[in-house]
């Protein structure tokens, strides 16, 4: 019974895990989705929008400004400083480079990955920033059954909320806007987007935006989680194998592949690590993703691609 | 279009010609390998803080050591091995001499760089980490692993939680875990630990976490599991912050958690807030805090603004900074004493570190009076101290909670022995006769 309580334990803290991983993993698939590029910028956008929140909460907070309302100006702040970020990138990154193929759209936010941390860090600090939003003590389920109870983290099922929350939003917003599937045919072809009159700049600030807002979501979460630091950068490289996984252009591929790799690596490291040293679940992800390629290469929700010869 | 570009291109040379230091003979450089970046940034500006306010003090107060004058540059290395060799390699042939001495804050880097030094013939400072066999000096005559090492520095933890379990008797079948940052630095003291485990009977667990250490759910989770007496935290940067909320979501009392000197500065205490309370950590002897050598600092650096970092004035890590600078202006002071007042080599300054003698007196001179005990190395004795403390984390500040720990020197040194001639032989190194030493 006990060790079927600390399986439990690990499985629950493992899918929530990965329910955060999947936060960061949705403004990837909502790029690519919408413009065919992967965004490796993601996770410097994270930290920019942590700073950008955090550096401007403490800046109000200590002017005497009640927290309620420090936080609503905060968020406001830090959602212009992604749409200035979405404008300047749409502007001098993309813009010259439409019509061109993926991989130099790709290697063009590897360049913004640099420049947004660089300028992240030398406007905001470089300092680790607590950002206490949402609790992060825990509760203990269950202690009748299990001794000890089932460890389940308030911080986690908060991700688990926001997350779900978020699905449901851009579901909508893909399916049912106009914008929304504009964006959609911005992905499949830029020029022939074009041809039908859909301004494509306007379609790609959009969606950098939302990607923007949605990276400002992932940044309350692990913000609160960590502390707003130049790490949460890391996390890019967390939602690479959820991707993967969940395919690159699936929202609700994401938050499978968030659970997916939550609980694989988190079981992995509590009974296979002892077994061979330890410290495994960072690689352990990639194990996983690479077992869904050799399956399924366009990930277990991804769209297959089937062209005519 | 050409002519464009080549006046762009005159027009950067000449920018970069500005940011370096112009050099003149009688300048001793010194570089200096910091993290201003990165994920271990909050624990490296302190640092770099501290060490170029000292280098600047040394310059604006005294005109130098001995009238010559120090002349640094930093080089960037985000802690990564890879940044800090280009940056080893990039600064070693510097100024009128050469470097005089590196100090890479990075087990790692130490680590790549030790292979590196003998042929290059420069001294490596590396104040309470890097290996701790070199305190060698017959197989590492160019490492100087001053103050303490890991293995010091996992005797005093051990001894700490034995005095609190009320003596080392009552370490028998006690279990203590070490939760350690997955890279050489956080390896280094297993060695250590599980000798002890053999002498003491305790269980010993080792938890590793992976760099940078921002996800370590399943590592606490076991830690719940196993409900260890006491946890060992080594971790470094953000590692440390997130194992004490970790430690606080699993209800893990935050005071049987020690950690090591590399894990007790503000960084790794302030982002878990409250959670933090009762945490403790050892002391590289020092404490944080204002002492009489900050009152100079007040006077010539800070007050004039010629503070690397203002902010991070007087913390634990800043306080290490100045401690660091020190040893090697000392050594340097040393090295003057037999070549002249005048810039030296790297081997010159080698033969400094290693006749360096810190007495009390020296060190109240200096003004360090209470950041630092007496120092000396000899040829053997590449060490010289092996003294640490404890302090606690209340809410607001570090609190001293121990007198200071003497490391076991035969546990210390049948393990220093072991490594170092395995080290030797590997390298086909013939260790120094210490006793034709000069």
């Amino acid at each position: 019974m006990v060790e079927f309580g600390q399986f439990l334990e690990i499985l629950i803290g493992g899918l929530l895990s990965g329910v955060l991983y999947s936060l960061v993993a949705l403004g990837f698939v909502l790029i690519f989705k919408a413009s065919g590029v992967f965004n490796f910028a993601q996770g410097a956008m994270v930290l920019l929008a942590g700073l950008a929140l955090v550096r401007s909460l403490d800046f109000l907070v200590a002017r005497g400004i009640p927290m309620p309302v420090a936080i609503l100006m905060g968020l406001m702040f830090a959602g212009l400083v992604m749409a200035l970020t979405a404008w300047l990138i749409e502007r001098f990154v993309l813009g010259p480079l439409v019509n061109q193929d993926g991989l130099t759209l790709f290697m063009s936010t590897i360049g913004a990955t640099f420049i947004l941390e660089g300028a992240a860090q030398m406007i905001f600090g470089s300092d680790v920033y607590p950002l206490p939003l949402f609790p992060t003590d825990a509760w203990f389920l269950f202690e009748s059954a299990f001794p000890g109870g089932i460890l389940v983290n308030k911080l986690d099922v908060w991700g688990g909320l926001i997350a779900a929350i978020l699905v449901a939003g851009l579901a909508l917003f893909f399916q049912r806007t106009k914008t929304g599937r504009a964006l959609r045919a911005v992905a499949d072809d830029h020029a022939a987007a074009q041809s039908v009159g859909i301004p494509i700049s306007w379609i790609w600030f959009v969606v950098w935006l939302v990607a923007g807002l949605v990276a400002l979501v992932a940044a309350t979460v692990w913000g609160t989680k960590l502390g707003v630091q130049f790490s949460i950068t890391f996390l890019a490289l967390k939602a690479l194998p959820v991707l993967i996984i969940g395919g690159f252009t699936s929202v609700p591929g994401a938050i499978v592949g968030g659970l997916i790799v939550g609980a694989g690596e988190k079981l992995a490291e509590a009974y296979l690590g002892p077994q061979i040293g330890g410290g495994i679940e960072y690689w352990f992800a990639y194990v996983l993703a690479l077992a869904v390629l050799l399956v399924r290469p366009q990930g277990l929700f991804g769209e297959r691609i089937i062209e005519r010869i | 279009m050409i002519r464009k570009v080549l006046a762009l291109a005159a027009a950067v040379t000449g920018v970069s010609a500005l940011a370096q230091p112009v050099l003149a003979q009688n300048e001793q450089f010194l570089p200096a390998l910091v993290y201003r970046t990165g994920p271990y940034a909050p624990n490296g500006i302190p640092w770099a803080n501290g060490t170029a306010d000292y280098w600047t003090l040394i310059n604006e107060r005294d005109g130098g050591i001995n009238g010559v004058k120090i002349v640094f540059e930093e080089c960037e290395t985000s802690y990564a091995t890879d940044k800090g060799v280009e940056c080893y390699e990039r600064l070693k042939s510097k100024g009128p001499t050469g470097a005089g001495f590196f100090a890479p804050l990075s087990t790692g880097i130490t680590f790549a760089l030790t292979e590196k030094v003998p042929g290059d013939k420069i001294p490596l400072l590396t104040l309470g980490y890097g290996r701790s066999d070199s305190k060698d000096g017959s197989v590492f005559p160019w490492n100087f692993i001053a103050v303490g090492s890991y293995w010091s520095a996992a005797d005093a933890a051990i001894q700490h939680i034995a005095k609190e379990f009320g003596g080392k008797d009552k370490l028998k079948g006690k279990k203590i875990s070490l939760v350690y940052h997955d890279s050489p630095y956080g390896k280094e003291p297993i060695p250590a630990l599980e000798e002890m485990a053999k002498s003491y009977g305790y269980v010993f667990k080792a938890i590793p976490v992976t760099h940078p250490g921002v996800e370590q759910k399943s590592q606490w989770l076991a830690v719940r599991q196993d409900r260890p007496d006491y946890v060992i935290l080594w971790g470094w940067g953000v590692m440390n912050s997130t194992s004490i909320k970790e430690a606080a979501a699993v209800g893990y009392p935050r005071d049987k958690i020690i950690g090591g000197w590399w894990s007790g500065a503000e960084p790794d205490v302030i982002p878990a807030g409250d959670q933090a309370i009762g945490y403790k950590a050892l002391m590289l002897q020092h404490p944080a805090g204002r002492f009489k050598i900050h009152d100079d600092l007040e006077k010539y650096i800070i007050s004039t603004g010629k503070s690397a970092g203002k902010d991070t004035f007087a913390h634990v890590l800043y306080n290490r900074g100045l401690i660091n600078a020190m040893i090697g202006v000392e050594a340097i002071r040393t090295a003057q004493k037999k070549y002249g007042n005048k810039p030296l080599t790297g081997e010159q300054v080698r033969w400094g570190f290693e006749h360096l003698d810190l007495t009390a007196d020296r060190i109240k001179e200096l003004g360090f009076e209470g950041l630092l005990k007496p120092l000396k190395f000899t040829c053997q004795d590449h060490q010289g101290a092996d003294e640490a403390r404890v302090h606690q984390w209340d809410g607001k500040e570090w609190k001293i909670i121990s007198d200071f720990y003497k490391a076991d020197a035969e546990m210390q040194d049948r393990l220093v022995k072991a490594s170092a001639a395995q080290y030797a032989k590997e390298k086909n190194i013939t260790p120094r006769d210490c006793s034709k030493a000069d």
